[in-house]
């Protein structure tokens, strides 16, 4: 390699005050997985309580601590910076053939605000903790919780700072560094699902920082605008936070759509079936995401009208979620198949993102919702596809990736056995509890029926299983940066501009400036181009 | 070297990485400025939703609280924060045309008239903490419904969020004063950097032409 790598500089300036898109990605990637692993552990104890039907090794308020911690943790400080800040940080730029994101320090300065909300939050979260649930509903968050509200909100406050304005830098690259002849219909589908995320998080996170600080007032100096004692509306809080949260739940799983797009891409050696349709089907996704926050309250004593018009919309988001898993297969249909670790992480997304995008279907019909809401159904539905499909997502793309990041190879072997382990474990934790929802278990309780023991035992030894998928790759990938082999440039023999440069990529990124003469996914020319 | 030439020359300077043209470097700034904006508008956006909301479902409580707020000195802010982006647009349109000088005159006209705004807006709530309208300081309200004090809550955390995104825009205006004091012509960054904080000094002010309205005047 004639020009340095991205990883040679030496010491902890040439890290903590780098604006090299690639290095604050590798910071990401070590806090994320911090958060990763803390939340995690909260979710172990609410899984191992719940073994058996008594409330044994945490007290009522203990538990209610335990799940509000898991919540706060994954969705804030994992779950939405994972793909995005992670792959978005690492890949955008080089994606369509730019040095950097257009403001490098902002960059660095997402990050510190993430790791200072998260540390902050979790220190909160371990002094005393929170009993409100993640979504902080009022008037318990307000008037009746005696936990550290206020300071747990504080964080969340700051990492919303991060989010817009990674979503800020990530549109303004997009828009203003895109290569000569990168035109948008030649952009990776990884870089659209990353755009339209960023539209959803400059818009909605606003919303619930604004929420979130009427919360406070409320909680610390009884300025109160929910307040029911003075006629506010409880409801109106549920309102806009769901107007941030149900986005949310796309800004969680639109980067691990676009992931699977280059992964099937890459799997199949062919060009994406349809890939307008793929394109469009984000922005698509992200709008009406926008317009469905209402299915949360359907039972919280909404206008039924308004239910109705919500439940017609949720509905609407199957088509371009559909449209994608359909268009994934077709592309498979006669192709050149690789079957390697990425690839299953895909098809693992694929599977669990059906199951949990078709019993959400369940849920926004209102009068099943009336029977499953508030139960281990809505529990299992959103795991589906918060944590299994877009966690999948995240360990594809790190599989996927990870040559090209740390230019190491991995054990092939132990990649595809965590790819199983984790459809297999996740599978036999989260379907039992459809079964629980169904038989009407509520959700946040930490004691239940006796009867019901058989299906939490399941749920619980599949949580094992999946806890064991989940660690494995923290050991054989670090090992790989010890004893693995060099990566050559392109491990996957697929198309795309990240896999012409070295890895790890120079330090910008490209030797010469980069004009893209090809259309995107180009099986047929890739393999005879030469590296960049 | 033409002046032309020196022009090119001298904007080439201007460009930093990851950027290679000027113009890139400008539209990238413009469109995250915007962006930023419009992550403003929905937090504010989800204020004033809240506060039309309440006076719907209250209108009496509503009238009430609207009736004990100082529209007049509200006004007079009005007036003030409108001057006040006046004197920025002016800045920008002189910092163009090369006269530094005049765009810092405009600058200052600027900070100095939110800070007369902010003044106006802290002597109004002392009068209201006299009268023990403002929530959360102790004193027994006069006002008799309950949703006429919850609509003054709405107003004191709408107001002083607004406060503080005026202070920040004094400060950034002061800052970009400070930038330009030493040099007679503004050009590249220093103008881009002028021109967003010209943006956000808008907004600023935009926020505020909803919020009169929809907190002092509507129900009156």
């Amino acid at each position: 390699m004639s020009s340095p790598s991205y990883l040679d500089a030496q010491g902890l300036r040439s890290w903590f005050l780098t604006h090299d898109h690639k290095r604050i990605a590798v910071l990401y990637i070590i806090t994320v997985t911090f958060f990763f692993f803390a939340g995690g552990l909260a979710a172990s104890l609410i899984r191992i309580e719940l073994v058996t039907p008594e409330g044994d090794l945490l007290t009522a308020d203990g538990y209610n601590r335990a799940f509000t911690l898991h919540g706060v943790i994954m969705v804030w400080f994992f779950l939405i910076p994972s793909i995005p800040s992670v792959f978005g940080n690492f890949l955008v730029p080089i994606m369509i053939g730019a040095r950097d994101m257009a403001f490098p320090r902002l960059n660095l300065l997402s990050w510190y605000l993430l790791l200072g909300g998260g540390l902050f939050t979790l220190l909160a979260l371990l002094l005393g903790g929170v009993d409100t649930g993640w979504t902080f509903y009022t008037p318990l968050s307000t008037m009746f919780s005696n936990g550290h509200v206020v300071a747990v909100i504080c964080g969340v406050f700051i990492a919303g700072f991060s989010s817009i304005l990674t979503g800020i830098n990530i549109i303004a690259t997009v828009h203003t560094l895109r290569a000569p002849g990168m035109t948008w219909m030649r952009l990776p589908l990884f870089i659209w699902s990353m755009y339209a995320t960023s539209v959803i998080l400059v818009l909605a996170t606003p919303v619930l920082a604004i929420t979130l600080l009427l919360v406070a007032a409320e909680h610390l100096f009884n300025i109160g605008v929910f307040d029911p004692n003075l006629g506010g509306d409880p409801l109106l809080f549920q309102h806009l936070f769901w107007f941030y949260s149900h986005p949310a739940v796309y800004i969680m799983i639109l980067p691990a759509m676009g992931v699977v797009s280059e992964l099937i891409t890459a799997a199949a050696h062919k060009r994406i079936f349809g890939y307008e349709f793929v394109a469009w089907s984000s922005v698509a996704i992200a709008i009406i995401g926008f317009l469905v926050w209402g299915h949360h309250m359907f039972v919280a004593g909404q206008s039924m009208y308004a239910s109705l018009v919500f439940s017609l919309l949720s509905f609407l988001v199957a088509i371009p979620s559909a449209i994608k898993a359909y268009n994934w297969s077709a592309t498979l249909y006669k192709s050149d198949l690789t079957l390697h670790a990425p690839f299953l992480f895909a098809l693992t997304f694929i599977g669990l993102f059906i199951i949990g995008g078709v019993t959400g279907l369940f849920l926004a019909l209102l009068a099943a919702d009336l029977h499953a809401h508030d139960t281990y159904f809505v529990v299992a539905h959103f795991h589906y596809i918060m944590v299994g499909a877009a966690v999948a997502g995240y360990f594809g793309a790190l599989h996927f990736w990870w040559p090209k990041i740390t230019g190491r190879l991995y054990s092939a072997l132990w990649g595809k056995i965590t790819a199983v382990l984790i459809f297999c474990g996740f599978n036999l934790t989260f379907f039992p509890q459809f079964l629980l929802g169904y038989l009407g278990m509520p959700r946040r309780y930490h004691s239940y029926a006796p009867d019901l023991q058989f299906l939490n035992v399941m749920s619980s030894a599949g949580a094992s299983i999946l806890a064991l998928a989940y660690v494995l790759p923290f050991f054989y990938l670090l090992a790989s940066l010890r004893w693995g082999e060099r990566a050559p440039m392109n491990p996957w023999e697929a198309a795309g501009l990240e896999w012409r440069v070295p890895s790890p990529p120079p330090a910008h990124n490209f030797q010469s400036p980069v004009t893209v003469d090809f259309e995107a996914y180009d099986y047929t020319e890739q393999a005879r181009r030469d590296p960049l | 070297m033409t002046p032309s030439e020196r022009h090119d020359a001298e904007d080439a300077a201007e460009v930093v990485a990851p950027f290679v043209t000027l113009h890139q470097q400008q539209h990238a700034a413009r469109l995250g400025m915007w962006l930023f904006l419009a992550s403003e508008a929905m937090m504010f956006g989800s204020l004033i939703v809240i506060a039309w909301l309440y006076r719907l479902t209250h209108p009496q409580g509503v009238a009430e609280a609207v009736e004990r707020l100082n529209y007049l000195l509200a006004a007079g802010n009005t007036l003030a924060l409108l001057t006040s982006s006046l004197l920025m647009s002016l800045a920008l349109v002189a910092c163009k045309h090369g006269q530094g000088r005049q765009a810092l005159g405009y600058l200052l006209g600027a900070a100095c008239l939110g800070g007369v705004f902010l003044a106006c807006k802290g002597l109004e709530y002392t009068l209201e903490y006299q009268e023990g309208l403002l929530p959360g300081f102790g004193l027994t309200s006069p006002l008799q419904q309950p949703s006429a004090r919850l609509f003054m809550n709405l107003y004191f955390v709408a107001t002083a969020l607004h406060g503080v995104h005026l202070l920040v825009a004094i400060g950034l205006v002061l800052a970009v004063a400070w930038r330009l004091r030493s040099t007679q012509l503004a050009r590249g960054r220093l103008q881009t950097q002028l021109e967003m904080t010209a943006l956000y000094w808008h907004l600023v002010d935009a926020i505020w032409l909803l919020l009169f309205p929809t907190l002092y005047l509507i129900g009156r």
